[in-house]
């Protein structure tokens, strides 16, 4: 059936990011524009009590200082775009000033006098949760997010900070290891029984656990420029996301949405750092309407640091119980999560994963994140969920051990199937078929025979370990619209409002409109990137929804085309739409294929005919955005557009398997990752290149969170010490293999017209998980229980010294 | 702290001569700052943590390029990159501890730039002294590292003196172990030092990291051929492969008699102020079999006088089996 799906292409901006034409949001300047630099924080905590800025705006070159005061005001516990009562972690910003050069602004910062009163400040979450430990904020430690009943039963959702302390008791048990039974909890869910279903396990396995967070360090700093024209605010900005932002951002500035043109047509990395509206982005917009000049706000690799937003990090308890036949029955889970300044975190994404790895009939789940003076916390590729994975690899292979099984089928055994239920909720997925996939990896990795080979190789003193893991996420949404246009030229034109990550997903998710009306691809044009373009309503590209999610809307929007073609063809030429049907860019009768329309011809007669034909009338379901962007096109051609309302249920999940195949130096802690084979369950592959190297992308994440990446802040003074790329050591070339493998089940899910599911996140989860796995398995089943795991933990191993994650005291080093 | 990226205003000298920049150096003292391949410059500078009136490029000074054999072995201009030294045939072929050593530093980019003067003189990578607190070695007085919460896992095991910084190049050991000097010049004349004399720790002088004074240049470095076609031996132990610096590197020089090891040069980096020579067991394996009996009856001597900070006490294990494997590899 297909011709576009499943098979390779290349996306209209590859060339560009080659050759380098392509524009990032730094590369677009405007005449009169002026540079912005931003001043600040030196302190982790406190407030600013005057700033003086005098000498700077007496300075040549120098045209305006902006402050907290120019911005709606943003009280805890509300992430301020730039602080001023709260200020809550080095290097937040605190004023931006703008100049005609950036020399220029640069001084200018220096001849800013800022008085901050200081405030206590914390960098561990334990500190702050024992008792008399200090808290982030003045008015508490812990997010706590409440829900009240409002005006018709509509729900207020709100938050608010309270302060929270543990009884020393809860506290030493957390640092030693043990269940911190009079700890309180924000959040608790809990299914089964689990004393009942600890009681029928033979075996029963505690150990704690630290994940450290750590920086995204997109590659493009967050850099924006925006002016004004015409009333409009032309926004030159860097998001993960295109339309979705449009609703937000307009709301930064007080404009309609209809007034914003946002211009984002390639961004050099994201992944989960600019899903939506970020703070800074408020600045350029509104600095430039204060000066009425264009004002580019450029972002240094240190600010992206600090404003870029981290992984969370954990600390935490597991307790699993498992039956003689190696099903877990029950788990008992606790996870306190360094929630930096933003005072999120990703426990319960943490929790949701082992659900989806154990399936236990019994589970119990307590979490709390706790404020600290660190930066931004935020979504970071499978954030919780991956981390989890981490931690949980090893002690799932103790599971195994200790029921002797195989550590591959004891997985196979617990995993979630398409009947399976997920996280809290105890909600179905749409289909999961891991065990297909670990079987497939199985003989992939050749599993049966590698596990059989002895560990010590005469390679010097090292040792070879391998191991598996399995990586999840939530892999897609539902209930967004789709919009394409049939030119007069006969043209395919795809609208979409996806964003363009780096991830190409808008150009894969498009090929489902070419399908469905059968348009060679070479007849097709994609229109994304601005706003202008009439871009309707998409998800954010976060979550790894995107292929599920708008695979569904240019599915439904093209058959809404084709559907008009027939009643056009119909209209004309008689017959009912039934009897005509599409092919070579055509409606013809299906009786008499010389009966027919071009399409070219057919969107001409759209034009003329009207109403829904040519966009005059849309559907009332669709989006205000949709139907702004259909008001921009209407009169254009046929006009496709749809909500997408397929029926179905559940989850569709990511899911993915990773082997490895390490060999660690006993005699310096390094190890080389001699294979890496991993499978995923994606559904339908949809374009194969981009499928590997999501893969090929996801499994070097996992490199970093395996062994290299946290973040390291110093308690004395709040400091953070690897701000710099170089310092945060994502891996290089030589960290990884030269070369890996992977492969997709390719079942198609049930519930998408083209059969896929997203991948992205999850492929980290299963290579940092087979990597940890990996290392437990070459030192005999040593549970470091830490992500990362760096070389100085490995080398104190060897050598029988504690190591500094052993007491859980800190989770930043 | 204010956040910089953008070089600030300076007077920029390039003299192509090097007489024009050793006047230059002299008239300017510490109001000027030396570049060459700037892989240690421009971050001191855009962050603000250092400040000067005015830089002198000696980039444009062919002079000091290359990599010219003498009488006595070998002189390698100060500007020469990393890159051509780690591709030396001459050096792979009878020094190769220092082309192995320079192939190691940081990544192929950084190597092509990054000159041998500059990877020995570049300053020691603390990272509070590089945010630019007021420490000792910033002329406070403070050490941020070397406290039971400092975050010290990078820092030195060896003779700490108020700074706690290490040494993080990767040629220094290199050119201890091959009994180098280091060629200076000033307009009052040249001096040589001994490599081992070039690297100085703290307590001798918490500002500077060589012997080199204001005024003065690093205008070469020679090796002489009394280590020519010795057995050598390099690793370096960092977190990541590229593009990072050691966690504890060894470079080592064997004259064999037989398989007796008549002499020995074993200097270890990152855990000290300069390249630590561990002359103690040098002194044990002298006419001992390089083995890997050998090796591991001596592997503690290296480590003796070491202090642990807080968190580097790995670097203990970490360098006594590099020093083993220097040994018996």
């Amino acid at each position: 059936m297909t011709t576009h799906l499943g098979f390779d292409f290349t996306p209209p901006d590859v060339e560009g990011k080659v050759s380098g034409e392509i524009k990032y949001a730094e590369d677009y300047k405007r005449d009169g524009m002026v540079f912005a630099r931003i001043l600040t924080s030196p302190l982790p905590a406190g407030r600013v009590a005057n700033i003086d800025a005098s000498a700077a705006l007496r300075m040549d070159g120098v045209v305006g200082v902006f402050t907290a005061d120019d911005l709606p005001p943003s009280p805890p516990p509300g992430n301020p775009t730039l602080a001023s009562e709260y200020v809550t972690y080095v290097g937040q910003p605190i004023l931006v000033v703008a100049a005609v050069t950036e020399e220029i602004a640069e001084s200018a910062i220096d001849n800013i006098r800022v008085d901050f009163e200081r405030r206590d400040f914390v960098v561990d979450p334990m500190e702050s949760l024992t008792p008399g430990g200090k808290n982030a904020y003045p008015e508490g430690n812990v997010l706590i997010r409440t829900r009240e009943e409002g005006p018709g039963g509509t729900p207020i959702i709100g938050a608010e900070i309270r302060d929270i302390k543990w009884p020393q008791s809860a506290i030493d048990a957390m640092r030693n290891g043990r269940n911190p039974v009079d700890g309180e909890f924000t959040t608790e869910w809990a299914f089964g029984d689990i004393d009942a279903g600890f009681a029928e396990s033979v075996a029963v396995i505690e150990e704690p656990f630290v994940t450290m967070g750590y920086p995204h360090h997109c590659l493009e700093a967050r850099t924006s420029m925006a002016y004004w024209e015409n009333g409009k605010c032309y926004f030159h900005g860097s998001s993960q996301s295109q339309s979705a932002n449009n609703n937000g951002l307009a709301r930064m500035m007080n404009i309609d949405p209809g007034d914003l043109v946002f211009i984002n047509e390639a961004t050099g990395g994201g992944f989960g750092s600019k899903i939506g509206p970020y703070p800074i982005m408020a600045v350029a917009g509104n600095f430039s309407r204060m000066l009425n000049r264009p004002v580019q706000l450029r972002i240094t690799r240190e600010q992206e640091f600090y404003i870029g937003s981290a992984r969370s990090g954990m600390q935490g308890w597991i307790k699993i119980g498992v039956k003689e036949d190696g099903k877990v029955a029950a788990v008992d889970l606790v996870i306190v999560n360094d929630g930096g300044s933003t005072g999120g975190g990703s426990g319960n994404s943490s929790a949701g994963h082992v659900t989806i790895t154990f399936q236990p009939e019994n589970m119990r789940y307590r979490g709390i994140s706790v404020y600290t003076n660190t930066t931004p916390r935020g979504a970071q590729r499978g954030p919780g969920e991956n981390e989890m994975a981490a931690v949980l690899a090893p002690i799932t292979d103790k599971a195994a051990a200790v029921v002797n099984m195989d550590r591959v089928r004891f997985r196979r055994a617990n995993v979630i199937d398409s009947d399976g239920v997920r996280s809290q909720s105890q909600s179905g997925v749409t289909s999961a078929f891991v065990r297909e996939a670990l079987d497939q990896g199985m003989r992939l990795f050749n599993w049966n025979e590698r596990i059989n080979q002895p560990k010590r190789t005469g390679n010097g003193n090292k040792v070879r370990g391998r191991g598996v893991g399995i990586g999840y996420h939530g892999a897609g949404s539902r209930g967004y619209d789709g919009l394409v246009r049939i030119g007069t030229d006969g043209r395919l034109y795809i609208h979409s409002g996806v964003g363009n990550l780096g991830t190409y997903s808008y150009a894969g998710t498009c090929r489902a409109a070419a399908e469905v009306l059968q348009v060679p691809w070479d007849r097709c044009e994609i229109l994304r990137g601005r706003t202008d373009n009439h871009l309707p309503h998409s998800s954010g590209q976060g979550g790894s929804n995107t292929m599920f999610t708008h695979t569904r809307t240019n599915w439904v929007a093209a058959e809404d085309a084709v559907n008009k073609l027939k009643e056009i063809a119909a209209a004309d030429l008689g017959g009912s739409p039934n009897d005509y049907e599409i092919d070579g860019e055509r409606v013809f009768s299906s009786s008499d294929s010389s009966q027919g329309l071009t399409y070219a011809q057919a969107a001409q007669r759209a034009i003329e005919m009207g109403g829904r034909y040519s966009g005059m009338e849309y559907p009332d379901d669709i989006n205000p955005i949709t139907q702004r962007a259909v008001q921009g096109i209407q009169g254009t051609g046929l006009i496709g557009v749809s909500k997408d309302n397929i029926p179905g249920q559940g989850q569709p999940p990511g899911n993915v398997v990773g082997f490895t195949e390490i060999e660690l130096d006993l005699d310096t802690g390094k190890y080389e990752i001699l294979d890496y084979a991993a499978v995923a369950d994606c559904g339908t592959v949809i374009h194969p290149t981009n499928f590997m190297n999501s893969m090929r992308g996801g499994a070097v994440w996992g490199v970093g969170m395996a062994n290299l990446e946290r973040h390291v802040y110093d308690p004395q003074n709040g400091l953070p010490a690897n701000t710099g790329l170089y310092q945060s050591k994502p891996p290089t070339y030589l960290d990884v293999p030269t070369s890996t493998r992977a492969a997709a089940v390719n079942i198609p899910d049930p519930q998408n017209p083209a059969g896929c599911r997203g991948i992205g996140e999850p492929t980290q989860g299963a290579s940092v998980a087979a990597i940890a796995s990996a290392l437990s398995d070459a030192l005999d089943g040593h549970l470091f229980n830490t992500a990362p795991t760096t070389t100085d933990m490995i080398v104190n191993h060897l050598a029988g010294n504690s190591y500094s994650t052993q007491s859980l005291k800190t989770n930043t080093f | 702290m204010p956040s910089h990226d953008v070089m600030p205003n300076m007077d920029l000298y390039q003299p192509v001569q090097v007489e024009d920049a050793l006047a230059l150096a002299d008239r300017l003292a510490d109001r000027g700052w030396l570049v060459g391949g700037g892989q240690d410059t421009y971050g001191w500078l855009k962050d603000r943590a250092k400040s000067v009136e005015a830089m002198i490029d000696l980039s444009g000074i062919e002079s000091l390029r290359g990599i010219r054999e003498t009488a006595d072995g070998l002189e390698i201009g100060a500007l020469t990159t990393l890159t051509e030294v780690a591709n030396s045939p001459v050096i792979q072929s009878s020094y190769s501890v220092l082309s192995s050593a320079a192939g190691k530093v940081a990544s192929p980019q950084i190597r092509n730039i990054g000159t041998l003067g500059g990877n020995v003189s570049q300053d020691v990578r603390c990272w509070y002294y590089r945010r630019g607190l007021d420490c000792y070695r910033a002329g406070g007085n403070l050490c941020y590292a070397d406290t039971p919460e400092g975050m010290n896992r990078e820092h030195s095991l060896f003779n700490v003196s108020r700074c706690v910084a290490a040494n993080p190049s990767d040629t220094a050991p290199a050119l201890v172990a091959l009994d180098a000097t280091m060629v200076i010049q000033s307009v009052g004349g040249e001096r040589t030092v001994a490599a081992e004399d070039f690297f100085v720790g703290p307590a001798n002088d918490i500002q500077n990291t060589t012997t080199i004074r204001p005024g003065e240049i690093l205008t070469s470095v020679r090796i002489p051929s009394t280590w020519a076609n010795a057995t050598f031996y390099f690793e370096k132990v960092a977190d990541r492969n590229v593009w990072d610096f050691p966690l504890v590197n060894v470079a080592a020089a064997f004259k064999m008699s037989g398989d007796s090891i008549e002499d020995s040069r074993i200097v270890c980096g990152a855990v000290e102020c300069k390249p630590h020579r561990v002359t103690n067991v040098e002194n044990a394996i002298r006419g001992q079999a390089k083995s890997a009996s050998t090796a591991d009856s001596v592997k503690e001597l290296a480590t003796e006088g070491a202090r642990a900070l807080a968190h580097n006490g790995y670097k203990i294990p970490l360098m006594q089996n590099l020093v083993k494997r220097a040994i018996s590899g």
